[in-house]
C-alpha cells in the first residue's frame, strides 16, 4: 500500500467531516444547516462532473448549469403533469422514472451540443458551450405552459423506494453517497485506459491521433458521461429546492460552477467538492451581511484568478508531487 | 516486390507556395528509406501528408495496395503507420512510462475490463518498459516527462515509435538536436531495427543517413530531383549540385 | 403578408443588427488584438447606458448626453484595463473568462448600487420622438433611423480603420503576438489600453442608443453578451467582416422569427401548437442558427488566416 498523499487525507478528513456534521445538526436542531449541508453535497456533485471534462480533458465548458436544470425540469415537468393533468405520457411522481428521463435528456442534450461544440477548442468551445447553455436557458424561459421565467413549484417530491426525499436527513444521505460515488467514479474513469487517452489528448493531441487514437470519440464520451452526471445533480437540485426555474440554466450559474472546480482546484479528486463548499459558505456568510454580496465576492474571484495558481488543492501539494 | 508505401502525384500549396510539388516515391518493406534536401524542401510537410496531419492537394498515398489519402491520421496508425515529430511532441504531463504504455495501449485492442487502472494492467506496462529499455530509459520510466533532457525526449520519441509496432516509421529528424555520442547510439540502435521494420527517415546528419539508408531520395524545392542506392545519389550530378555540392 | 409590416421589422431586424455589431465589434478588437476574452464587455455596455441615461436626466438632452457619456464609459474600459485586464493577458483564457466574470458580478452590484435595482427610462427629445413616413404608408421611429445612420456610420469607421490603418493590419494579421506588436515600435501598453478603452465606447454606444427604446437595467449586459458571442463565433472570432455580416444576420433572424414565426407555424400546424412552439423555436433560432454554421463550417464564416 502506498502512503497517502497529503491531498489523499484532506480528501478523506473533508469526506467524514460530511458525513458527520449534518447529522449532528440535525440532532442539534439546527436543521438550517443540514440544508446547508444538501445545497453544498449537490453542487459538488456538479462540480464533480464539470472537473472530469476541465480539469482532465481540458475542456471548458460554460454551459454545465444546462445539464442541472434539464435534470430538475425532468422531475418539475412530470410532477406538474401528474399534478394538474396533461401529457399522460410523462406525467408521474414516481422517481426511477423521473431519474431515467433526466439523464437520458442529458445524455441526448450532450450527445448533440457536444458532438457540434467538439469540432473546435479553446476558446472557440468555451464561448459554445456557453451560447448553448443559452439556448436551454432562453427555450425553458420561453415556455409558458410551465410559467417561463417565474419557474415551477415542484408539488410532490420524487418517490423512490426505501428512500422518503421528504426527510431532508435521508435526502442529504442520498445526496452525500451520491456525491462520494461521482468522486469515485471520476477517479476510476481518470485512472482507466479511457482515462489516459483523455489526459493525453488535453496534454498533446496530435501525439495521440499519431498514435491511433480518435481523440474527438474520447472527448464526446467523456462529454456525455460529464452531462449525465451533472443532469443527475440537477434530479437532486430539483428535489431538494422543490422550485425550478430557467434561471438555474443562466449563464452566471455555469460560470460559478466552474469558479467552483477552479476554486477549488481543477484535476483533483476532493477539488470540486472542496470549492462547492467554499463558495456555497461564501455565498452564505457574505449575503448574511450585505445585500450587495455579489460584490466582495466578484472581487474574490478575482483575486483567485490572479493569485492562486492550482485552487485551494494546490496549497496541500507537497513539493515532490 | 510491390511497396509497402506508395506516393503518387502528391501535390500540396500553402497560398501559393508549393511545398510538395508531385511527389512520386516507394517505399519498399523492409528498407530505410532516407529523404534527404535542403531547409524547406518540404520534408517535414511530406511527412504530415503521410501521416495524416495534412490533407494534400491532389495524388494519392496507398499503403500496402489500399488508398489511404483521405483516411485521419488515427486511421492511418491503426493501419500501421506511425512518425516522430521533429519538434519534440510528448505527454508532458505524464510520466516516461506512461507516455510509452499509452502507444502500447492503442494497438492493445478492445478489453472488457475497461474501467481497471490502466497503470495496473501488467501487459501493456511491461511492453512499454521492454520498449525504454530498448532505448536505454529504464531508469527514467517513473520521471515526470517534463524532467527529461532533450536527448532524453529523442529517446522517448523512439521508444514510443517502437511500441506502437507500426509497420512503418516515418521518423522526422530524429538526431536533431543531439550531441555526436547520442547520434551514434541512436545511428546502431536504428541499424540494428533494419529488416524489422520499415523506416522513412528524415535527416540532416548525412553520416547518419549514410550509414542507415538502403535508398536515398533527394527533394528539393517540394520535387524529388533523384532516387537511388546511397553511391548513386553520392555521384549523382543534379544532387550534387543542388544539395550535397554545397560542401 | 402585410408587407409594411414586413417592412417595419426588417427595419427593426436591421437595427438590432447594427447595435450587435457594435458590441460585437469592440470584442472583436480586444479578442483579435489583445487576445483577451472578455465577458465583462456586456458590463461595460450595461454601465455606458446607465452613465447616458443619468446625464439625460441631468442635462435635458439625449443627444448631448450620449457625447458626454462615450469618452466617460472609455474612462471606464480604461480603468477596467488598468486595473484587472492587464494583469491577466499572460494568463490563459479560461483565466480571462473567470477573471471577467467576476468583474460582471462587480460591475453589475455596482451599477445596482449607485443606480438602484429599477433601470430608468430615458426620454427623447420631441424631434427624435416621431416618426417618419419612408414610402407611402412605411412609417418609421424617427429615432430607430438615428440608430440604423450610427450603427452603418461606425461600420463605416471602423472599415476604414481596420483596412486602412496600422492598428488593422494588426488586427487582419491576427496578431495576438505581442512581439510583432513591439515589433513595429508601438508602445505596448498604451496601445492595448487604447483598444480596450476603444471597445468599451463601442459597447456602451450600444447601450446608449438601445436604451431610450427598452430603458437601462442590471440585466442587460448579460444578455447582449451571449448574442455577441454567438455573432462572433458564426462571423469567425477576430474577424471584423465576420462579425458585421453575422450581427445583420442575427438581427434579422432573431426579430423576424419572433414576429412571423408563428404565422408561419399555423400553416402547418394547429393554431395552438403554433402558439406554443414558435416562441420556443424563435428564442432558439440564433443558436440553431449557429450550430448549422459550425456544422459547415467549425471555425466560422471568415475564420482569421492565422491562428
Amino acid at each position: 500500500m502506498r502512503k497517502m498523499t497529503k491531498a489523499g487525507w484532506a480528501t478523506m478528513i473533508g469526506m467524514i467531516a460530511l458525513a458527520i456534521l449534518p447529522p449532528y445538526f440535525l440532532l442539534t436542531g439546527q436543521a438550517f444547516y443540514v440544508d446547508l449541508a444538501t445545497r453544498l453535497v449537490i453542487l459538488g456533485i456538479a462540480a464533480v462532473s464539470l472537473n472530469l471534462i476541465l480539469g482532465y480533458g481540458g475542456m471548458v465548458s460554460f454551459g454545465h448549469a444546462a445539464f442541472i436544470g434539464l435534470g430538475a425540469y425532468a422531475v418539475g415537468i412530470t410532477s406538474y403533469h401528474a399534478t394538474w393533468g396533461g401529457f399522460d405520457l410523462i406525467a408521474s411522481y414516481n422517481g426511477l422514472l423521473q431519474l431515467i428521463l433526466a439523464l437520458s435528456i442529458s445524455a441526448i442534450y450532450a450527445l448533440v451540443t457536444g458532438a457540434i461544440s467538439l469540432r473546435t477548442k479553446g476558446v472557440y468551445f468555451l464561448m459554445i458551450t456557453m451560447a448553448f447553455g443559452q439556448m436551454a436557458f432562453f427555450l425553458f424561459q420561453s415556455l409558458d405552459v410551465y410559467n417561463g421565467d417565474d419557474g415551477l413549484t415542484i408539488d410532490v417530491r420524487s418517490e423512490l423506494p426505501f428512500i422518503n426525499l421528504d426527510s431532508p436527513m435521508q435526502l442529504y444521505i442520498l445526496s452525500y453517497v451520491s456525491l462520494a460515488v461521482a468522486m469515485l467514479l471520476v477517479k476510476t474513469i481518470v485512472n482507466s485506459r479511457f482515462g489516459m487517452v483523455l489526459q493525453g489528448a488535453k496534454d498533446n493531441n496530435e501525439r495521440m491521433v499519431t498514435l491511433g487514437y480518435n481523440t474527438y470519440f474520447y472527448r464526446l464520451a467523456a462529454y456525455v458521461i460529464s452531462g449525465v452526471m451533472c443532469g443527475y445533480a440537477g434530479f437532486l437540485l430539483g428535489n431538494f429546492t422543490t422550485f425550478i426555474s430557467p434561471d438555474m440554466m443562466h449563464w452566471t450559474r455555469s460560470g460559478e460552477l466552474m469558479f467552483m472546480v477552479i476554486l477549488g482546484g481543477t484535476s483533483t479528486a476532493l477539488g470540486p467538492t472542496l470549492g462547492s463548499s467554499i463558495f456555497i459558505l461564501l455565498e452564505e456568510i457574505l449575503s448574511s451581511i450585505t445585500l450587495y454580496w455579489h460584490l466582495p465576492f466578484g472581487v474574490i474571484l478575482i483575486v483567485v484568478v490572479m493569485f492562486v495558481r492550482g485552487g485551494l488543492m494546490g496549497l496541500f501539494k507537497g513539493k515532490g508531487e | 516486390m510491390a511497396p509497402l508505401l506508395k506516393v503518387k502525384g502528391l501535390m500540396k500549396s500553402f497560398g501559393g507556395v508549393t511545398a510538395t510539388d508531385n511527389v512520386d516515391l516507394d517505399v519498399i518493406k523492409g528498407e530505410i528509406h532516407a529523404i534527404i534536401g535542403p531547409n524547406g524542401a518540404g520534408k517535414t510537410t511530406l511527412i504530415s501528408q503521410l501521416s495524416g496531419a495534412l490533407k494534400p492537394d491532389a495524388g494519392t498515398v496507398l499503403l500496402n495496395g489500399s488508398d489511404i489519402t483521405n483516411k485521419p491520421a488515427y486511421k492511418r496508425a491503426k493501419l500501421g503507420i506511425t512518425r516522430s515529430f521533429q519538434i519534440t511532441s510528448l505527454v508532458m504531463g505524464m510520466s516516461v512510462l506512461d507516455n510509452v504504455a499509452l502507444a502500447v495501449q492503442a494497438n492493445d485492442g478492445h478489453s472488457y475490463r475497461f474501467l481497471k487502472p490502466a497503470r495496473k494492467i501488467a501487459h501493456i506496462r511491461d511492453k512499454a518498459m521492454e520498449n525504454l529499455i530498448k532505448v536505454g530509459l529504464r531508469k527514467r520510466a517513473n520521471d515526470a516527462t517534463s524532467a527529461l533532457s532533450h536527448g532524453e525526449h529523442r529517446q522517448m520519441e523512439i521508444a514510443i515509435a517502437l511500441a506502437s509496432e507500426a509497420e512503418l516509421m516515418l521518423l522526422d529528424e530524429p538526431m536533431a538536436g543531439l550531441g555526436p555520442e547520442e547520434s551514434a547510439l541512436l545511428v546502431a540502435f536504428l541499424k540494428e531495427l533494419k529488416g524489422q521494420r520499415t523506416i522513412l527517415l528524415i535527416e540532416h546528419d548525412m553520416d547518419a543517413v549514410f550509414a542507415l539508408a538502403d535508398r536515398i531520395s533527394v527533394l528539393v524545392y517540394g520535387q524529388i530531383i533523384a532516387t537511388g542506392l546511397p553511391d548513386e545519389i553520392r555521384s549523382n550530378d543534379a544532387v550534387r549540385h543542388a544539395y550535397l555540392g554545397e560542401e | 403578408m402585410d408587407y409594411t409590416l414586413l417592412f417595419a421589422q426588417v427595419l427593426n431586424g436591421l437595427q438590432l443588427g447594427l447595435l450587435l455589431f457594435l458590441v460585437a465589434s469592440g470584442l472583436t478588437l480586444v479578442f483579435g488584438i489583445l487576445d483577451f476574452v472578455n465577458l465583462a464587455h456586456g458590463s461595460i455596455y450595461m454601465v455606458g447606458a446607465f452613465i447616458c441615461a443619468s446625464l439625460t436626466l441631468l442635462v435635458g438632452n439625449f443627444l448631448l448626453a450620449v457625447l458626454i457619456a462615450l469618452p466617460l464609459t472609455g474612462l471606464v474600459g480604461y480603468a477596467v484595463e488598468r486595473v484587472v485586464a492587464r494583469k491577466l493577458y499572460d494568463k490563459d483564457h479560461l483565466d480571462h473568462v473567470l477573471g471577467t466574470f467576476g468583474l460582471v458580478l462587480v460591475l453589475d452590484t455596482l451599477a445596482q448600487i449607485i443606480w438602484g435595482p429599477a433601470g430608468i427610462t430615458v426620454p427623447l427629445p420631441a424631434w427624435l420622438n416621431g416618426q417618419v413616413e419612408l414610402f407611402d404608408g412605411a412609417l418609421i421611429p424617427s429615432f430607430r433611423l438615428l440608430i440604423i445612420g450610427t450603427g452603418l456610420v461606425v461600420a463605416g469607421g471602423l472599415f476604414w480603420l481596420v483596412n486602412y490603418t496600422r492598428l488593422g493590419m494588426l488586427i487582419r494579421a491576427g496578431a495576438s503576438n505581442r512581439t510583432m506588436v513591439s515589433a513595429l515600435g508601438i508602445d505596448i501598453q498604451f496601445l492595448f489600453a487604447l483598444v480596450f478603452a476603444l471597445g468599451a465606447v463601442l459597447a456602451g454606444l450600444a447601450g446608449m442608443l438601445i436604451s431610450p427604446i427598452t430603458g437601462t437595467s442590471i440585466g442587460m449586459g448579460g444578455q447582449i453578451i451571449i448574442t455577441a458571442f454567438v455573432v462572433i463565433i458564426i462571423g469567425g472570432v477576430g474577424s471584423m467582416k465576420g462579425a458585421f455580416i453575422a450581427a445583420l444576420l442575427i438581427g434579422l433572424i432573431d426579430t423576424l422569427g419572433r414576429s412571423f414565426l408563428d404565422t408561419l407555424f399555423a400553416l402547418v400546424m394547429s393554431e395552438n401548437a403554433a402558439e406554443t412552439a414558435a416562441p420556443a423555436i424563435a428564442a432558439m433560432m440564433i443558436y440553431i442558427l449557429m450550430a448549422i454554421v459550425l456544422v459547415v463550417k467549425p471555425q466560422g464564416l471568415f475564420p482569421p488566416k492565422v491562428r
